[in-house]
């Protein structure tokens, strides 16, 4: 099987690009500005610099330049967003091809035989559509009845057929797929334009992205800098009167937009619509952009066991025959009972006994095969006279005559239940044999994910129905930090509650109908995609290839887009220690020849001084766009290291990087003569 | 910078340091209602004012009670200064105070600022001073501590509704805290040679044959709550410099650690009561960085002396005939090092008593009382006042520091969203309003209060606005701040600085006691270590910086580069 996830598209791609730069224009729009409060100023102090520079005046030409950098720093601004969205629309445009035209069989109840067409956006909640071999499913549903084989590439990329039957935890379809074998009957769950193909697109459209909680504290901490530099810019002309300096408003202008915190107002939303992205990549989509951010603060991660921490299937490790039990003699027995066993487990033992014993496939002519059932718990052979039987350690007691059996059965029954096995009893011929240690695998490197999580603060759960005992081995050996043994859906829903009640935020990934409440329940709850239509529905994310490990990238995805936020904004403040540096020599150096002394870049003319500071605070947004897009780097390690790392970085970094910058752009404007 | 000075600065902050786990532990059982010694005073006090003591306040309430018994104050105390002249206890026969002085100097006292565009002793009865001003001293103290009491306990609840009941607290802190302190020290300082008594001015005849009036009055009971409860309202007109206010270096030391007693303390109280001792500890060490700062630099660049003057070849090093430095606007008696240590001690913590006339500082010395009180009074700062605004800072550290972990951001497990966030804005922003608006508008319509041209003069009026919306009340002399315009402005800054400040204050202790704790984990950065205290000082810093960066380049820096060019304004 293999997995198509959306190509990694090239950040600069020459299309995507000139799209971007139409986009840029586009998006200077005032309704499209205002809900950027930081580039909505920008951009009403841009138009009332042109509006003066059209009247003329002293520093025409210094007029000119700043009032189109200023309008360049907005453009910019909207250029980062509409690259990250167009990176998003490639994508829905090719969902959007699978929607078009899709009529609908629809019938009265599942039974009905007779059809009529519709088309599929005529469908509602709670009608019947039949699908049969060929037929693309028209909307989001459960199957009623039937089974049939489902290609749903167009939405997973995952190119082999899945299953879907009606009953049990792969009930749910998806609008859009293909049935490629049989005929189903849905059950139409979503109304149009709310499906999981419209969500889909609409998500990496970023078309109603909601800004997330701390999104939001964050605009409402820049709009507050950029008041306090309202005042700061607003009040200069009244106390530079008193030392008789006139600075032109142009300038302050200048002054104002480059102290405002433009690089993060700029790049803010590109990096929440690139977040989302990041997330699609990993073909996981998320219905609202504050469950990927809810991700970045997850306490606690409950994860199944099965299929998660341990491998599917549990493996046969060892036979441990009774005392006058060769172990050869029990590894023959187990090996003949399970010729015909289908399962894992019966082939795992069938490999064992090979591999220890060089066991041959005996002519099976004459063997009769005894099934497992969920009543018997057993299944065996008969052949030559001889019975075999192997099951769970009670139903062959039961077999045996009813008691206990042996002390020395019940020590080695014990000693597998101790290290986290299964024990399955052998018995030939109403005599038990042995015991065979069926082991759970846990996941190779699954350790080390667990490792990690805990060095990102994060404590992981395992739920199992196993018993205690057997609960806990596996907890040990996977390295979770604690478990819940013998799981109902009722108790997963309390230990949500409880850590929630602790003010943790809980995570878990589900697959079944009885996951639906656990799932809602959680702060972050991601359905797999091949589960149930309830659980898809009740989760906030979903999971296209359904790979329950796959919730640390989520983690570690949510925790990358608030620091990329936080990144910047200090980056973006920092950088206004050295805007100052140049412009207040600049603005004043007429009146007191003496603040030349602050002029530490040695910048060549006030004029250059101003301009240099506008156009390094329009470039910068340029050139960070590839690390809003990309996202600042995170490595699981504990929150002070992080900090440090990240101060030093975007905090001192950010404190230097604009001092080399003017300085730079100073020596190209003067060289180039434009100030 | 001699081993004399730094010995005393040194001795000081062991003193405090040494005081503040005391007074904070006192606090901390005052304001878990664990002190009772005194109920049976509180108790017919509930009942005049028809409070029932157990019943607690939702924040709002909380704060509509605040606002309701300061402008009560308000009015009471204008009323005072305006019928002043025919009430008793007027021995000097002073007349009604005019009416946009006497609203100045309502709001000053109410405010905690104890701005003085009058001088005490030329202006005010005996009457005014002991029921108006002394009263306000204490009930404005004690406003900012229940303020603080009241966002304490929003960091200590957890889901609870409530964050105090206003009339307790005040009550309480006046009680158990301010009068006990005051009572015994103001004792003290009649036995250490401070006035205490109602007698009419002495005439005297000096040495030249000259007559003088000496002034004296209650003076003692108003020295321990103007320096306990940092309002800084001096009795005499030169505040702590005149001798009989500071008689002596005993008296001057009582004074300084008086200032920062209860400020101090507070942090540690905070720490107490959120169940974490070293997060209060961090927010002292915050303070102390800043504050440090402030004495070396005060003191280095006064220390260097006048520039002009050393071009006349006067000698200004320290020898045995000369205190060392630059000594204009000084007591000869505290000398270069110990007003440097009192002119920071007052504009951090919000006080405004001086010994020493910080228009007379060099101009980089006199730009630090200047930057304590810019950077938002939060060095100690006033009482209640400085740990509540240290907070805010707090909140906007730890949000950013919370983003650049990836976590939404929390601070002592209640997580910090975007209404704190918008609060704690709110409170920020005062100070830009305040000093550099309300500043601008006073410089562009009353520029003519201020006698020095040139950047000192810019200073000058800046300290003015700064020291009002700092709810500070410090001067630097010299601007003429008592024509109505600039009585009016001031006192719309003082209204700012703090009421402006209180309610969002409030505000967010009310939605952090309605939140949820979240326990600790490797993902939570943690606020008691040093990584936090650098973080704090530089957000403290660089908001301060970034707001006021122009104002002081025109103004004491450019002063600085001028006069180390030899040009005077």
């Amino acid at each position: 099987m293999t997995v198509h996830r959306p190509r990694d598209m090239a950040l600069l791609d020459r299309a995507a690009l000139r799209d971007a730069a139409v986009g840029a224009v586009r998006k200077l729009d005032p309704r499209a500005l205002v809900r950027n409060p930081v580039m909505f100023v920008t951009a009403l102090v841009a138009l009332a610099a042109s509006g003066l520079t059209a009247r003329g005046g002293e520093h025409f030409g210094a007029m000119v330049q700043i009032s189109a950098w200023l309008w360049f720093t907005v453009l910019f601004a909207n250029f980062a967003e509409a690259i990250a969205e167009g990176r998003g629309k490639a994508q829905a445009a090719s969902l959007r091809r699978t929607k078009t035209d899709t009529t609908a069989k629809r019938v009265a109840a599942p039974d009905a035989a007779a059809f009529e067409t519709v088309a599929a956006a005529d469908l509602r909640t709670g009608d019947f559509v039949v699908c049969e071999a060929g037929d693309v499913i028209p909307g989001d549903g459960d199957v009623v009845a039937g089974i049939a084989t489902v290609d749903e590439s167009a939405i997973t990329g995952e190119s082999a057929a899945v299953i879907r039957e009606s009953g049990g935890d792969r009930s749910a379809v998806t609008g859009g797929t293909r049935v490629v074998s049989d005929r189903i009957v849905v059950r139409i769950s979503v109304d149009p334009g709310e499906s999981f193909l419209d969500r889909m697109i609409s998500l990496v459209e970023g078309a109603k992205r909601q800004k997330t909680p701390n999104e939001i504290a964050l605009t409402i901490l820049l709009v507050g800098m950029t008041l306090i530099f309202l005042f700061v810019v607003g009040s200069l002309p009244v106390f530079a009167s008193w030392s008789g300096t006139a600075i032109p408003v142009v300038f302050l202008f200048a002054l104002f937009v480059t102290l405002i915190p433009t690089t993060i107002g700029g790049l803010l939303s590109a990096i929440g619509i690139a977040g989302m992205d990041r997330l699609v990549k990993f073909n996981v989509i998320a219905k609202s952009g504050r469950a990927v951010e809810a991700a970045g603060d997850i306490d606690v991660l409950l994860l199944d066991k099965t299929g998660t921490i341990t491998l599917g299937a549990r493996q046969a490790s060892e036979f441990l025959p009774l005392p006058m039990v060769n172990e050869r003699d029990l590894a023959e027995a187990a090996f003949l009972s399970s010729l015909a066993d289908d399962t894992p487990e019966g082939k795992s033992i069938v490999a064992l006994a090979r591999g220890r014993f060089g066991l041959a496939e005996p002519d099976q002519a004459d063997m009769r095969f005894v099934a497992f059932t969920a009543q018997t718990r057993m299944s065996g052979v008969d052949f030559g006279g001889a019975s075999i039987r192997k099951g769970a350690v009670d139903a062959i007691l039961g077999l045996l005559g009813g008691g206990r059996g042996s002390r020395e059965l019940a020590n080695l029954v014990e000693r597998v239940a101790k290290t986290g096995g299964t024990p399955l009893v052998v018995a030939k011929d109403g005599r038990a044999l042995g015991v065979v240690h069926l082991k759970d695998i846990v996941k190779p490197g699954i350790r080390e994910r667990f490792a990690t999580l805990r060095s990102m603060g994060i404590k992981t759960v395992m739920i199992t129905g196993d018993n205690p005992l057997t609960a806990a081995a596996i907890a040990a050996e996977a390295g979770v930090d604690d478990f819940l043994a013998e799981a109902t859906p009722e108790a997963k829903l309390e230990l949500i509650r409880e850590y929630q009640q602790g003010g943790r935020l809980v995570a878990m990934c589900g697959d079944g109908s009885n996951d639906a409440p656990a799932l809602a329940q959680a702060d972050v709850g991601v359905a797999m995609n091949t589960g149930t239509q309830a659980a898809r529905e009740a989760g906030n994310m979903v999971d296209l290839e359904s790979d329950p490990t796959k919730l640390i990238e989520i983690v570690m995805i949510g925790k990358q887009l608030l620091m990329s936020r936080g990144a910047l904004t200090t980056f973006s403040i920092a950088n206004d220690i050295a805007k100052y540096f140049a412009i207040i020599p600049a603005l004043f150096l007429a009146s007191y020849p003496e603040l030349q002394a602050l002029n530490l870049m040695g910048l060549a003319s006030p004029q250059s001084a101003v301009l240099s500071a506008i156009i390094f605070n329009a470039l910068i947004i340029v050139a960070l766009i590839p690390l809003a897009l990309k996202g600042v780097r995170y490595r699981p390690a504990a929150a002070d290291v992080l900090l440090k790392r990240n101060l030093l970085i975007y905090g001192v970094g950010g404190l230097v990087a604009p001092f080399a910058g003017i300085k730079l752009i100073d020596m190209a404007v003067a060289a180039l003569g434009l100030a | 910078m001699d081993a004399y000075g730094i010995l005393q600065i040194l001795l000081y902050l062991a003193l405090i340091v040494a005081i503040t786990p005391l007074s904070g532990g006192y606090m901390a059982r005052l304001f878990e209602g664990r002190l009772r010694f005194l109920a049976w005073v509180e108790r017919p006090i509930y009942r005049l004012c028809g409070t029932a003591p157990e019943r607690e306040q939702h924040w709002a309430a909380y704060a509509l009670s605040l606002l309701a018994f300061n402008v009560l104050g308000m009015v009471a105390l204008y009323a005072l200064q305006r019928v002043q002249g025919i009430l008793p206890a007027n021995p000097a026969g002073m007349a009604a105070v005019p009416p946009d002085l006497a609203f100045n100097t309502a709001v000053s006292f109410v405010t905690n600022t104890n701005w003085q565009a009058y001088g005490g002793e030329t202006t005010l009865s005996y009457l005014t001073q002991m029921a108006g001003m002394t009263v306000q001293n204490f009930v404005s103290a004690a406003t900012g501590i229940a303020v603080a009491a009241a966002l304490i306990r929003g960091f200590a609840r957890k889901s609870a509704k409530t964050v105090g009941n206003f009339a307790v607290d005040l009550t309480r802190v006046v009680l158990y805290l301010l009068l006990p302190a005051c009572v015994a020290g103001a004792l003290v300082l009649v036995w250490l040679g401070v006035p205490q008594n109602l007698g009419g001015y002495t005439e005297a005849t000096t040495l030249e044959g000259a007559r003088q009036l000496i002034a004296q009055g209650p003076v003692a009971s108003q020295m321990m709550i103007k320096h306990l409860g940092t309002n800084g309202g001096g009795f005499f007109n030169a505040n702590a410099a005149h001798p009989f206010e500071n008689p002596s270096a005993t008296v001057n030391l009582i004074h300084m650690v008086a200032i920062f007693a209860i400020g101090a303390g507070l942090t540690n109280t905070f720490g107490r009561m959120v169940g974490d001792r070293r997060q209060g500890w961090a927010i002292l060490a915050a303070m102390g960085v800043l504050f440090v700062a402030g004495v070396a630099a005060i003191w280095w660049a006064d220390a260097a002396g006048n520039p002009a003057l050393a071009s006349l070849g006067v000698d200004q090093s320290l020898s045995p005939w000369h205190a060392g430095g630059n000594m204009e606007g000084k007591e000869v008696r505290f000398g270069v090092a110990v007003s440097a240590l009192f002119a920071a001690i007052t504009t951090a913590a919000s006080c405004g008593a001086v010994i020493a006339m910080h228009d007379s500082l060099m101009p980089l010395a006199g730009m630090v009382p200047l930057v304590n009180i810019l950077l938002g009074e939060v060095v100690v700062g006033g009482v209640g006042a400085g740990l509540y605004g240290m907070l805010v800072f707090v909140l906007i550290a730890v949000f950013i520091a919370g983003l650049m972990v990836g976590r939404t951001p929390e601070y002592l497990g209640k997580k910090i969203e975007a209404k704190e966030i918008k609060l704690a804005v709110i409170a920020i922003l005062v100070f830009p309003v305040g000093i550099l608006g309300l500043g601008a508008v006073g410089l562009a319509f009353g520029a003519a209060a201020i006698p020095a041209s040139g950047p000192h003069g810019l200073t000058e009026i800046l300290y003015a606005y700064a020291s009002a919306t700092g709810n500070n009340g410090s001067a630097f002399a010299g601007f003429g701040a008592n024509t109505p315009l600039h009585n009016t402005l001031l006192a719309v800054a003082m209204l700012l600085g703090r009421f402006a400040v209180i309610v969002p204050t409030l505000a967010i202790a009310g939605s952090l006691a309605a939140k949820k704790t979240v326990p600790p984990s490797s993902g939570t950065f943690p606020t008691h270590g040093r990584m936090f205290v650098a973080l704090l000082v530089a957000v403290v810093v660089v908001v301060g910086g970034l707001t006021f960066f122009p104002v002081l380049a025109l103004g004491p820096v450019v002063e600085h580069l001028a006069l180390a060019a030899g040009t005077l304004y």
